[in-house]
């Protein structure tokens, strides 16, 4: 019983996208960490991708009408800091969505930068990697914005972090 | 010890919304529209952090909530470093003061991360990759001005020059309990990481390192320049004119 109402909380959560990438699900970005039956309702626990993230409100908000939309109450978001988010947790079905909407995933381990070293971005329309990069901080904090020399399409990075 | 881990979190905190402020002041002003987002961004991160920091303080002593930490403390009660408070100056002085603290901040962070309290070590760890492209991009912008034209080359080392007297404020220690507990790293240690990434930049910047000298201080004790209650004025005046306003 609580097995199931856990799991319909889940995958009501598991459903809620990120308002600015609209393809991405909270549960491919590992945005959605925890959900949890408790004797005073049901606690799902989110964690922002960047510590500023505007969207958090919204998708706390959107979980908490999935799950009233699932039957499931009273609900509780928690937003957790600990352990941090990295790009690392992005699911690779979220990578492969993200490419086909036109954002370049992170690039590699989201491991010590160099403080100039840049590894180049992979166009996801052409796959090409002859590109070059705009502007470190595009339309949202988490991307940067880049341009392919091969097929000469602009693109938005999603950052390593 | 509850006092003094919140008295450290709010230095900090305030450090992070007093210069998200003066970022987020560029809006409209800034001098290309990538770098109108880059400072917004910045901004927001700073901003972010500083949340996250006065959530955590009120959870743990201070038992108020992060607006009123934000909105209904006087000059006086902000620790903030005075560097972090002076007005945004040209777009030099806003690129220096973002790299100075940025280069100080990062291995701070970093140092952080390691900290035996798990809900600070986990904003540490955070907020270090965002500072890490804090100092890149400002860097970036440092050597483009300090080896660009004769005109940005002056203003960026007149810059440096203004900023310095404010740089020895961020070396001040820490409390020495909560250094002891290993739950936040002393400043001083960090300064020759500071001189390294200062030298190579400002080298590469074709900038002088200026002279040091006499170091400006008070922030940390609520002693502030006039310009910090001219911010809060406005910053505040929303939340002090409609109290308890929701939005």
């Amino acid at each position: 019983m609580v097995a199931e109402l856990r799991q319909r909380a889940w995958d009501a959560a598991a459903g809620v996208t990120d308002p600015e990438i609209p393809v991405l699900t909270i549960e491919d970005l590992g945005v959605l960490r925890a959900v949890d039956v408790t004797p005073d309702g049901v606690e799902v626990r989110i964690t922002p991708t960047y510590t500023g993230c505007p969207a958090m409100g919204v998708i706390a908000l959107e979980v908490e009408l999935a799950l009233a939309r699932a039957g499931v109450a009273p609900v509780r978001v928690i937003t957790v800091m600990a352990p941090a988010w990295t790009t690392d947790w992005l699911s690779e079905a979220g990578r492969a969505k993200l490419r086909a909407y036109g954002i370049a995933p992170p690039p590699g381990q989201a491991s010590r930068r160099a403080l100039f070293a840049t590894e180049p971005a992979t166009c996801p329309r052409c796959a090409s990697a002859d590109t070059a990069l705009l502007a470190e901080f595009g339309s949202t904090a988490c991307k940067s914005l880049w341009q392919c020399r091969t097929c000469r399409e602009p693109f938005d990075q999603f950052k390593c972090h | 010890m509850s006092d003094r881990f919140s008295a450290m979190l709010l230095r900090r905190a305030d450090d992070a919304l007093v210069l998200g402020h003066r970022l987020s002041e560029w809006t409209g002003h800034a001098p290309s529209l990538e770098e109108e987002l880059a400072l917004a961004n910045l901004a927001l991160d700073l901003i972010g952090q500083a949340r996250a920091l006065y959530t955590l303080a009120a959870g743990r002593g201070t038992g108020e909530d992060e607006d009123a930490l934000a909105y209904l403390r006087g000059d006086r009660e902000y620790t903030n470093l005075l560097l972090l408070e002076l007005p945004n100056g040209d777009f030099a002085v806003t690129i220096a003061r973002l790299f100075l603290y940025a280069a100080f901040i990062d291995p701070f962070w970093r140092g952080l991360s390691a900290s035996r309290d798990p809900d600070l070590a986990a904003i540490a760890a955070k907020a270090e990759k965002e500072s890490a492209y804090h100092l890149r991009h400002s860097a970036e912008w440092l050597i483009r001005l300090g080896d660009g034209t004769d005109e940005s080359h002056r203003r960026a080392q007149a810059a440096l020059d203004r900023l310095w007297p404010y740089t020895g404020e961020m070396f001040e220690p820490e409390d020495e309990v909560l250094v002891a507990a290993d739950i936040c790293p002393e400043p001083a240690g960090l300064r020759e990481a500071w001189n390294r990434t200062v030298d190579s930049v400002l080298a590469e910047a074709t900038l002088a390192r200026p002279a040091e000298g006499w170091m400006q201080s008070g922030g940390r004790a609520g002693r502030h320049t006039e310009h910090l209650g001219h911010m809060l004025a406005v910053m505040q005046s929303v939340a002090r004119g409609f109290p308890a306003a929701k939005w």
